[in-house]
């Protein structure tokens, strides 16, 4: 197989670390290569031609030369800046968010058009929604479902059997029945909820309320316009909730905690 | 990272394998720096060494800029002459370096030690944050008080997150807070402008 000396590639940059002298070791997520990294020359200094166009979370079209061991970034010009994230410390950290989980749930070299797309779309929700909070929700759901890991909300993950929640909600009539409606319980091993007989078995599992699951159910179903819509009918408790499942689900598939959460709380706490 | 070849001395492997631990040296730069001080005069190595062992033993962090200083506090922090009311925000200590060369700012300075940035699990409060409020604070309960902050953090997306999340915990301090400005730098093109330096640099333009 011949290959060329230098070659194209769209990408978003996904980590950075200072490298030698004054360059930069960039992680790229991009559509057609998967995850990769580069070299950017000479990218600290202050007069870098091509420092503005390797910032962190930026969409950027690249020219790349290969290198022995890495490749080299011999032109970047931006296509989204994501400008809003530099500006708002609480994007920026949902960015850095996103980019942890897209790193944690990628390989390198790869190939995988359907996250980079997910990363992409993400970072400009992100910016533009009023609620990054929720869309970073939004995000995980349709990330686990790329990935491989779509949790089963509708029935019981392990029998199959109806959810009880969903026998009685459909007696239900009024908002007083709905109100009544039983727990049910969630379990990250499963991936997905569980019916009471085997939930009753279950280990390290939580339970959510009726409000809580629709919330999930919604966050797999709806379009983020949809959701956005409806968001202030969601309880603070339901989403706290749902993301508390969500979060516990995605550290049972990664077999680890996510950094970046740590920061996040930290700002929402201040604000 | 140790070295294969089991016929060089332990002391040459020794200093190889320290040398490879040092950001931005490789193995082979690592066995370049060795033979080199193995062929170069005695002095080299023991002034080297001396060095090494001075930077641990004399050096520490300033008391109230964090800055790296031998004495306590620095030359800056104890210098009069200064403007004490006016502190400048950085990253690390060599950005204090940079803007002494400049020779355009008489206020102090604050080390920060770091940069917010969650995905390498550095938060807030990994950084010489509380310190700088806490000297505000003090500072502010004396006839001498901060009259202004200026955020000089790098003009990053981790730099920007740090500095907004600064001037959010020095609201209603009754601290001015200022940014650098961002725009072209000397010498540059607008046409490699990248589009947030050039739409900052059209917001901060002045008369003439
Ligand atoms: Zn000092």
């Amino acid at each position: 197989m011949s290959r060329a000396r230098v070659y194209a590639t769209e990408a978003i940059i996904l980590r950075r670390a200072d490298y030698g002298e004054a360059d930069r070791l960039l992680t790229l997520m991009t559509p057609q290569l998967g995850k990769l990294r580069v070299i950017a020359k000479g990218a600290r200094k202050i007069t870098s031609r091509k420092a503005g166009h390797i910032e962190l979370f930026a969409r950027v079209r690249l020219l790349l030369a290969r290198g022995r061991t890495f490749d080299i970034v011999s032109q970047a010009e931006v296509i989204e800046a994501h400008r809003p994230l530099r500006e708002d410390v609480l994007r920026g950290g949902y960015a850095h968010y996103l980019g942890e989980l897209i790193d944690q749930f990628t390989q390198e070299g790869n190939e995988d058009p359907a996250l980079y797309d997910l990363l992409a779309n993400g970072l400009m929700w992100i910016c533009d929604v009023p609620r990054p909070a929720l869309a970073a929700r939004y995000f995980e759901m349709r990330l686990l479902t790329i990935a491989g890991y779509r949790p089963q909300l509708f029935r019981c993950a392990r029998t199959n059997a109806v959810l009880e929640v969903d026998q009685l909600a459909g007696s239900a009539t009024d908002a007083v029945a709905s109100r009544s409606l039983p727990e049910t319980t969630f379990s990250p091993a499963d991936g997905g909820a569980l019916c009471a007989g085997a939930a009753a078995a279950a280990r390290d599992v939580l339970k959510i309320t009726p409000a809580t699951l629709a919330v999930m159910r919604m966050l797999q179903t709806a379009t983020l316009d949809q959701l956005m819509a409806v968001a202030d009918k969601f309880s603070d408790q339901a989403l706290h909730q749902a993301e508390r499942a969500i979060r516990q689900y995605l550290s049972y598939v990664l077999e680890r905690g996510l950094r970046s959460t740590r920061f996040i709380a930290e700002i929402e706490r201040e604000q | 990272m140790t070295t294969p070849n089991r016929t060089l001395p332990p002391s040459v492997v020794r200093l190889i394998d320290a040398f490879a631990q040092l950001p931005g040296i490789g193995p082979k730069s690592a066995s370049r720096l060795t033979y080199y001080l193995l062929r170069a005069p005695s002095e080299v190595s023991l002034t080297l060494a001396d060095a090494l062992r001075d930077l641990k033993t004399l050096t520490r962090l300033c008391s109230v800029c964090l800055n790296i200083t031998e004495r306590d506090p620095c030359e800056i922090c104890s210098d009069p002459a200064r403007d004490h009311s006016l502190i400048c925000v950085v990253e690390e200590p060599l950005d204090v370096v940079a803007i002494e060369r400049s020779r355009s700012f008489t206020g102090v300075y604050h080390v920060l030690h770091g940069v917010i940035s969650p995905m390498n699990g550095v938060g807030p409060d990994d950084l010489r944050l509380r310190e700088l409020l806490a000297r505000i604070d003090k500072a502010n309960a004396t006839r001498q008080p901060v009259r202004e902050v200026i955020l000089a953090t790098n003009p990053t997306l981790e730099g920007e997150n740090t500095a907004s999340f600064i001037q959010r915990k020095l609201a209603g301090a009754g601290v001015r807070v200022t940014r650098l400005a961002r725009g072209l730098p000397v010498g540059g093109d607008l046409e490699y402008a990248d589009e947030i330096t050039l739409s900052r640099a059209l917001e901060g333009r002045q008369d003439m």
